[in-house]
């Protein structure tokens, strides 16, 4: 499994990861981020790519 | 950071064999945005708040020699050159030097007082005089300008905005943003000197007066010069490369020579490539957003991992690179949201919402949408990344 944890005083609810990753993150309906902490390692690539383009660097991707 | 991404891509794309970073500043490769809004802001942070994570992929097989900036390139040797002196061999380069501020337009005299905004370390040496009280000038409106105007606003400084265009962020945002953006810091106390540059400066050893073309003069402890950059390529300038505005790329990422032939074994990404993007024209053009060293950097390590490997890389430089360009600025509580090139534009228009509060805001060159920008409607924002399609490609008949 792959832990996901956003670091939510820096996220801006930029929505940025939501394009790589949508089955994990989502902006809900106040343009909030929402996402699930946990996701299969055939994820991994789409995970980083969502950490990879979050303008604050807010999201850590972890292999549990 | 583009070349962290190159790296990154190339061992995606299966390369296994050794990787060398030569970099000039001291620090391993950290996110720059933060470095004109949190980290100016808050004391005590520093370059591990916002260093970027190093993945497991490149763990190993990867030397990093940092401190050291590249002098030269010697493109038939393969070898570049640093300044101690030490060659560094490779079978693949990647260019990825970036931006430096261009400096003040007028003779400086050795004063002190003066600042710029790239690094880690500016941002240090900023953030320490940045004091409550400190009367702040910042010449030039774009993104960075405006961006450290805000930081020490909220510090309590007293700020004023030199700039020649007539509303901040002219280029970027067009009028209507720029008058409303400049609403949101005259609100802040910050004062604006549009259609103005430098004349002259007063103070001995450290400015302590700056004078504006049209006379006016303003006291000043700080002064910080934010009138743009230019690329990092004079090491670059023997190699026989196309350099006259960064490094000219093909779709491929792969330098161009002045001779006008690809170098299939050196590529450029990040702010120091200039190429052109077909979702708006044949144009090469260098773009400074954050989200393209990330994309260059993708998909330069798909290529090098190829050439690397010995496989043909026409097909996949033949596929074409089409990245949709993205930026943000925090400035306040607007929280700046854009995709496409809105400098492209000769209209805007907005279409939802109100720019004093939040809304979204189209921007045209002739027909096309080549922009959209929102202050806050992330969402509606968002919605539009698919509305920028590439032109159908030319049939091949
Ligand atoms: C203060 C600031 C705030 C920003 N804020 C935003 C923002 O809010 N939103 C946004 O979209 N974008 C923002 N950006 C833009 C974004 O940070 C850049 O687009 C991005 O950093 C470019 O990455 P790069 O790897 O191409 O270049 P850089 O990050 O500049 O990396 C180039 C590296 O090469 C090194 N180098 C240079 N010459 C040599 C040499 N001869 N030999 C060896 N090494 C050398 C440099 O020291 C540097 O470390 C901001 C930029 C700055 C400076
Ligand atoms: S990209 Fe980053 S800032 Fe934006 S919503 Fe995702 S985690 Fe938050």
């Amino acid at each position: 499994m792959i832990r996901i944890d956003v670091d939510m005083n820096k996220c801006q609810h930029y929505g940025q990861c939501v394009f790589e990753a949508p089955e994990v993150f989502q902006l809900n309906a106040d343009d909030k981020l929402e996402y699930v902490a946990e996701a299969p390692d055939e994820m991994l690539a789409d995970l980083e790519a969502a950490a990879d383009v979050c303008p604050m660097q807010a999201i850590l991707i972890t292999r549990a | 950071m583009a070349g962290l991404r190159t790296a990154e891509g190339a061992r995606r794309a299966g390369y296994t064999g050794p990787i060398e970073f030569l970099g000039a500043e001291a620090h391993a490769p950290y996110n720059r945005p933060p470095l004109s809004k949190e980290l100016l802001q808050t004391e005590g942070q520093g370059h591990a708040d916002v260093a970027f994570p190093i993945r497991s992929a490149l763990e190993e097989g990867v030397s990093w020699v940092l401190g050291r900036a590249a002098v030269s390139l010697d493109a038939e040797r393969r070898v570049v050159v640093d300044d101690a002196g030490d060659e560094h061999p490779y079978s693949a380069l990647v260019i990825a030097t970036g931006l430096r501020p261009k400096p003040l337009p007028i003779d400086d005299h050795g004063l002190g007082g003066i600042h710029v905004l790239r690094t880690l370390d500016d941002a240090v040496a900023l953030r320490s005089v940045l004091r409550p009280g400190a009367n702040v000038v910042i010449l030039g409106s774009g993104f960075v300008g405006c961006e450290i105007a805000a930081t020490a606003a909220k510090n309590g400084a007293t700020v004023s905005v030199v700039t020649q265009s007539r509303v901040p962020l002219q280029r970027a945002l067009g009028s209507l943003l720029g008058a409303e953006m400049r609403r949101r810091h005259e609100n802040h106390g910050v004062r604006f000197f549009t259609g103005e540059s430098l004349f002259g400066l007063v103070g001995d050893p450290s400015v302590e007066r700056v004078i504006l073309t049209s006379g006016v003069m303003l006291e000043c402890d700080v002064l910080v010069v934010a009138v743009g950059s230019d690329p990092n390529t004079e090491w670059l300038a023997s190699s026989g490369l196309d350099v006259s505005d960064g490094v000219l790329v093909d779709a491929g990422l792969r330098a161009i020579g002045s001779d006008g032939a690809v170098r299939p074994d050196i590529f450029a990404v990040g702010d120091v490539a200039r190429y052109a993007n077909p979702l708006f024209d044949d144009v090469a053009r260098r773009v400074e957003h954050w989200n393209l060293p990330t994309e260059t950097g993708k998909r330069a390590g798909q290529l090098i991992a190829a050439h690397l490997a010995g496989d043909d890389c026409e097909p996949l430089a033949a596929e074409g690179f089409a990245p949709l360009p993205s930026f943000w600025s925090d400035q306040y509580d607007a929280h700046v949201l854009a995709f496409g090139m809105t400098y492209l534009a000769d209209r805007s228009e907005l279409v939802a919402g109100r720019v004093d509060d939040e809304c979204v805001v189209e921007f045209f060159r002739g027909d096309d949408l080549v922009g959209v920008c929102g202050i806050g409607m992330r969402s509606a924002v968002q919605a539009y990344r698919t509305r920028f399609a590439p032109p159908a490609p030319p049939s091949s008949g």
